[in-house]
C-alpha cells in the first residue's frame, strides 16, 4: 500500500518530505492532546505545522508518511501512535483535493478488487436530513433535545460544538452506507480552526472524507492570513484554559511562517491505518498493527 | 466513594447509574478527529440483567458501584432465603429468589458457587459453569428410535430439567453447561 501511495505522488510530482517528531510546541486544539516526550518537547500530533513552515518558505507540493501520536485515544479505530498521511497542494481549493483523495482511496480500493461510490453533501444538508436541526443555527439546548430524543443522555453540560460532534458520530455517520466514500463539506467555522471561511462567513472550507461509517482523512482549504490563526490560537488556549485541559506551548515558528506568507494551498490528512482496515475489513485497528499500544 | 474516569472503563467494570449497579459490557471509543471523545458503553443491570447502551463524554467520571464477586458454599434454603457461607470466616449470609433464580436449579448443598454482593449484599448467584449432577428421573429410551440428535427430559437432583440424549439413564451421573442449560456429557461413575 506504501509503494503504492509512493507512486501515486510521484507521478504527479509531489515531493516526499520529513519533519520532525519531536516538536518544541504542543498542539493547542483542545480536542487532541499532545504527549509530553520529556523535557525536550512534545511528540507531534500532525505533521501540519513544519509542513507549512515548508510551504512558507517556498516549497513546492509535499506529503509525508509518519507517525503521530495522540494521548489517550485508545479504542476500535484508535490508537495513540498511528500512522498518517498528510499532502499538500499549491493553489488547489478544497473541491479539487476532495477529487485527489477520492482518485486515491479508488486506486488503492480497486487494487483491493473493491468498487465504491461517493457523494458530496455538506455538514448543514446532513444535519438538516438527518436530524430536521440547522447544525449553524441550534443552540445548545436544541441540539441537547435532538440527542436525547435518540436516546443520548451524556449527563452533563457541554459546549455547542461537543453536542455537534456528539450528534455527528451517533446519529450521523454510522448510517453512511458501508461502499461509499462519503465526504462533508463545509463544516460549521467554529470546528475549523485551520480551513479558510466560507464566503457566507458561517461555514469553513474544510472537509471529512468517510468510508462507510468510518472516518479516514480531513482536509482545508488552508487559512493564509496570519493574524486570524493568531486569534484562532489564542481562542483555543482560552477554550483550554476553561476546559480545565493542560496548557502546551504554542507553535510561533508556525505562526511566524504563516505570517511571512503561506501559500494559497489546500491540505489533507489521511489515517493509514483506518484505510488499510477497510481494504482488509478488519473489524479492530489492532488486526493492522504489528504492536497496539497496549503491547508496545 | 470511589469514582472511574471513562478513561479506565473495561468489560467487567462495575459501575452506579441511577442508582443502580451495572457491568460494562463493551466500552466503544468515538472521537472524530478534531473533535470531542465520547464513550459508548454497553451496560448490564446487574439487578434485573437488562442490557442498555450509554454515552459518556469522555474525561467524565461515573461513581464506582461496591460489587465484588465472593466464593461460597450453598448451605440450605428455609424457602424464603437461600443461605451461603464463606468457607474461610464461616460467616453466613442468606439470598432472596431474585438472586438465586436461574442458579439455584444446579446448586446442589455443599457446592462452591459465586455470589456477587453489591453494598455487601447479595444480589446474584452465579453457578460453576460446568455442574456434575445425577438423573433422578428419566423415561426408558424408545428402542429402535435412532434419529440422530434424538432427545427426551430428565430431571436432576437439584430439580433442573434438561434435555438429554436418548441412552441417559437414571442413576447416571450428566455434565450440564449450566450457562446454556445443555447436557454436555456424561460421567463415568
Amino acid at each position: 500500500m506504501l509503494q503504492r501511495i509512493r507512486a501515486f505522488f510521484m507521478q504527479r510530482g509531489v515531493l516526499e518530505v520529513e519533519t520532525p517528531l519531536l516538536s518544541s510546541a504542543g498542539n493547542t486544539d483542545p480536542s487532541i492532546e499532545s504527549i509530553k516526550a520529556s523535557s525536550d518537547g512534545y511528540l507531534h500530533t500532525s505533521p501540519e505545522f513544519p509542513m507549512k513552515r515548508l510551504l512558507a518558505i517556498g516549497s513546492s507540493d509535499i506529503y509525508q508518511i509518519c507517525k503521530v501520536f495522540r494521548q489517550g485515544e485508545a479504542g476500535r479505530y484508535h490508537n495513540p501512535e498511528f500512522t498518517l498521511l498528510e499532502w499538500y497542494r499549491l493553489g488547489f481549493d478544497a473541491p479539487q483535493l476532495v477529487d485527489e483523495v477520492l482518485e486515491l482511496i479508488r486506486a488503492l480500493a480497486a487494487d483491493a478488487g473493491m468498487g465504491l461510490t461517493d457523494a458530496r453533501l455538506s455538514y448543514q444538508s446532513l444535519f438538516v436530513t438527518s436530524l430536521g436541526i440547522d447544525p449553524l443555527s441550534a443552540d445548545e439546548n436544541e441540539l441537547a433535545r435532538a440527542a436525547d430524543a435518540r436516546g443520548l443522555h451524556p449527563g452533563c453540560n457541554m459546549p455547542r460544538d461537543d453536542w455537534l460532534d456528539l450528534l455527528l458520530s451517533h446519529c450521523i455517520t454510522p448510517d453512511f452506507p458501508p461502499d461509499r466514500l462519503t465526504v462533508i463539506t463545509d463544516y460549521p467555522a467554529s470546528q475549523a480552526a485551520l480551513a479558510r471561511l466560507n464566503a457566507d462567513g458561517q461555514t469553513a472550507a474544510r472537509f471529512e472524507v468517510y468510508w462507510g461509517g468510518v472516518e479516514l482523512a480531513n482536509g482545508y482549504q488552508e487559512l493564509t492570513d496570519g493574524a486570524e490563526q493568531r486569534r484562532r490560537v489564542q481562542q483555543e488556549l482560552a477554550e483550554r484554559e476553561q476546559r480545565k485541559l493542560p496548557t502546551v506551548p504554542v507553535d510561533e515558528r508556525f505562526l511566524q511562517a504563516v505570517d511571512a506568507g503561506l501559500p494559497d494551498c489546500a491540505g489533507v490528512a489521511l489515517g493509514i491505518d483506518r484505510l488499510l482496515m477497510m481494504l482488509l475489513g478488519a473489524e479492530h485497528i489492532r488486526e493492522v498493527i504489528s504492536f497496539p499500544a497496549d503491547l508496545a | 466513594m470511589a469514582t472511574y474516569s471513562t478513561n479506565e472503563f473495561r468489560g467487567g467494570m462495575k459501575i452506579l447509574l441511577d442508582g443502580d449497579p451495572y457491568t460494562i459490557l463493551e466500552n466503544e471509543f468515538v472521537k472524530p478527529g478534531k473533535g470531542q471523545a465520547f464513550n459508548r458503553v454497553k451496560v448490564r443491570n446487574l439487578k434485573n440483567g437488562k442490557v442498555l447502551e450509554k454515552t459518556f463524554k469522555s474525561g467524565e467520571t461515573v461513581e464506582a458501584a461496591d460489587v465484588i464477586d465472593t466464593e461460597l458454599q450453598y448451605l440450605y434454603t428455609d424457602g424464603d432465603f437461600w443461605y451461603f457461607m464463606d468457607p474461610n470466616t464461616f460467616e453466613q449470609i442468606g439470598a432472596g429468589a431474585a438472586a438465586v433464580e436461574g442458579a439455584i436449579k444446579y446448586l446442589k448443598e455443599q457446592d462452591s458457587c459465586v455470589v456477587t454482593l453489591w453494598n455487601g449484599e447479595p444480589l446474584l448467584v452465579t453457578p460453576p459453569n460446568f455442574v456434575e449432577l445425577l438423573v433422578t428421573q428419566c423415561d426408558p429410551g424408545i428402542r429402535g428410535d435412532t434419529a440422530q440428535g434424538a432427545t427426551k427430559p430428565a430431571t436432576v437432583e437439584t430439580g433442573a430439567t434438561i434435555r438429554v440424549p436418548l441412552f441417559v439413564e437414571e442413576g447416571d451421573v450428566l455434565k450440564i453447561d449450566t450457562r446454556t442449560g445443555e447436557y454436555v456429557s456424561r460421567v463415568n461413575k
